[in-house]
């Protein structure tokens, strides 16, 4: 394996790398028998598929249906499908709501904030501890890195709120004694930075495991090499470990720009309360507070705000995707 | 090795150990601490005298959670629903996986495109939460288990596997040999599958495990409430009410709030520790999940 093949190691780039190869057999069974035989003769997968196309229709494409709720007055007793049209009025509501650019500029805010901070550190994470010549320690740090993965959003937030309290928490007990003042982590003005680097200490581990992967792929007599040319060990990161692992890095970065916003709904949530609403605020918690908060549940208005969400992701994607195409010939579809 | 480490290689290495320390210290810290708080004495965490290591050791959190029916039937409820979300999440993977890894089915690229569509539309959480109502799903674990029980991103995975590890020559192989479709996914698919089912029952059941949101949205039942969801209206109330622990005993005992700080350290590091424990025996197949695309 070398290096240059690695793309291929995310989940998403194995389809791009399985859609080129499908395109290479292309027509190879086309032209054996008749469409009829062969779906026939194939009647078997068909029926093993059943399952899981039941359950995407009923809770994946279901719902995908029930988004033109945003258009209709939705009636409980008439369902989605029965419920008078309305136009487009709700999407007008919203986007002529006062809230309308605080919450889209909370999302976006939010969202490159998480991108900028996160990305480069499992890439750091990696390439340190690929230098490391011991494995014991190797293993070690790994093992504990890895460990908030397997955390929920419920727990890490309970932590947070209960070491960074700014009564009793550890936390703010050693920031008033070096500063003799405490700080509300969790208030308008920090709750984006305590979102993006609990967050950080989430997945930092876990992420670097592609990273280190990827350089693992790479040919050690490289490095061999190097060092009897006298290269130190930080110019053959640069030079060796960091170029080595570059189209990795390109195609997770493609793939977290298409993923962009759909940031941790459940952690903001949990993290929300009155007072940091003015940052905290996003597309998808206003669209559950005006469904699920509000005193007459607004169901059409809501699924209208979650609609911007999807279709903001849809269009980043597709830019993200079109641009891979032209500048690294990978792309998604 | 003949060369010797220059003098800039090795403040490098020592740098190198001093991050990476730092980076296990930042992790730790916070896990410990909780763990610690969990055993101290209740007044020492009040007076903040709890740093690192336990100050004063008492287990008593633990047997007021051990006592609370509220908080044993949640653990209860978790367990139950992991072990089913990882069976039923598995079960659709791996079908929906394997068919979509036959080449030679016809449509197959139809299949593929069907499962892979909602991941880039995303409709949301009102339509969702509509749908399961029109279901009449609202307030039974049907609700806390199935919207989420099988993820496209594990089809991919497990679709990658079969592509590698059951390719066309076997299948023909098996044709020629008058194997049938259902012979061919049951007798030697099946077998073969070992590592990816091991890798779709531990991503589901991680994620079931620690979920609170589907009970959140879909049910108020508290009988059917999971651990996390419990441990989460726990955590959000700043003083204990004798009802949230459902025995008046415990309530008298939990009526002074410097325990019930101890208590949600306690609370958390019972929800924290059975994917703990589990994780260093299936780390390996977590790491093998995050690169199955890779295998060539």
């Amino acid at each position: 394996m070398t290096a240059t093949q690695l793309p291929q190691l995310t989940p998403a780039a194995a389809v791009v790398n399985v859609e080129k190869r499908r395109g290479r057999n292309k027509g190879q069974y086309r032209s054996q028998l008749p469409l009829r035989t062969r779906m026939a003769r194939s009647w078997q997968l068909y029926v093993l598929v059943i399952p899981p196309v039941i359950f995407a229709l009923l809770f994946l494409y279901w719902p995908m249906y029930g988004l033109q709720l945003a258009f209709k007055n939705y009636n409980i007793t008439k369902g989605i499908t029965g419920s008078p049209w309305a136009g487009t009025r709700y999407v007008e509501q919203f986007i002529n709501s006062y809230l309308f650019w605080p919450v889209l500029k909370n999302t976006l805010i939010l969202s490159f904030y998480s991108l900028v901070a996160t990305f480069p550190l499992p890439i750091i994470l990696a390439l340190l501890l690929n230098t490391v010549r011991r494995s014991k320690f190797k293993k070690a740090v790994q093992m504990i890195t890895y460990a908030p993965h397997f955390i929920s959003t419920v727990i890490v937030v309970g932590i947070i709120f209960m070491l960074f309290s700014p009564s009793s928490g550890v936390v703010n007990v050693a920031i008033q004694a070096l500063f003799g003042q405490t700080v509300d982590f969790v208030s308008a003005g920090w709750f984006r930075h305590t979102y993006v680097w609990s967050g950080a200490w989430q997945q930092m581990g876990f992420a670097a495991i592609i990273y280190l992967a990827a350089l693992a792929g790479i040919d050690p007599e490289l490095h061999e090499a190097a060092r009897v040319d006298g290269a130190g060990v930080l110019r053959r990161i640069w030079h060796i470990d960091v170029p080595g692992i570059l189209p990795v890095m390109i195609t997770l970065l493609i793939l977290s720009m298409g993923n962009i916003l759909s940031s941790d709904f459940t952690k903001i949530l949990l993290m929300q309360n009155n007072n940091n609403l003015g940052t905290s605020q996003v597309i998808d918690t206003y669209s559950y507070q005006i469904a699920f908060r509000s005193a007459i549940p607004q169901y059409s208005y809501a699924t209208a705000i979650g609609l911007f969400k999807s279709i903001i992701s849809f269009v980043l994607l597709m830019t993200v995707n079109f641009l891979s195409k032209k500048i690294t010939k990978n792309s998604l579809f | 090795m003949a060369i010797h480490d220059s003098r800039s290689d090795r403040a490098y290495y020592l740098v190198n150990y001093l991050v990476l320390g730092i980076f296990c210290a930042l992790v730790l810290y916070p896990l410990i601490y909780v763990l610690s708080a969990s055993f101290s004495d209740a007044t020492a965490i009040a007076n903040n005298e709890v740093y690192l290591w336990p100050v004063g050791f008492s287990t008593q959190a633990y047997q007021a959670i051990w006592a609370s029916p509220r908080l044993l039937i949640g653990f209860g409820n978790s367990v139950l629903y992991t072990v089913t979300a990882a069976l039923i999440g598995t079960t659709l993977t791996v079908l929906a996986g394997y068919v979509a890894s036959r080449e030679e089915l016809p449509f197959r690229r139809v299949i593929v495109v069907f499962f892979l569509l909602p991941t880039l539309i995303s409709a949301g959480i009102v339509p969702l939460y509509i749908v399961i109502k029109q279901m009449d799903l609202l307030d039974t674990r049907w609700a806390i288990i199935l919207p989420t029980a099988m993820s496209m991103f594990q089809v991919i995975i497990t679709r990658t596997f079969y592509q590698i590890n059951v390719p066309k020559e076997l299948v023909e192989a098996g044709r020629v040999d008058g194997a049938n479709d259902f012979s061919m996914f049951f007798r030697i698919a099946l077998p073969l599958s070992k590592p990816i089912i091991a890798v779709n029952l531990l991503f589901y059941g991680l994620a079931q495990w620690n979920d609170w949101f589907n009970a959140f949205l879909y049910t108020s039942n508290p009988d059917l409430s999971p651990l996390q969801f419990v441990l989460q209206q726990l955590l959000a109330e700043s003083s204990v009410s004798p009802s949230m622990m459902g025995s008046g005993d415990v309530a008298a005992i939990l009526a002074k709030k410097e325990l019930f700080d101890k208590l949600k350290y306690a609370m958390i590091v019972v929800a924290m520790v059975p994917p703990l424990i589990a994780y260093p025996f299936v780390q390996k197949h977590f790491v093998k999940g995050a690169l199955i695309g890779a295998v060539k």
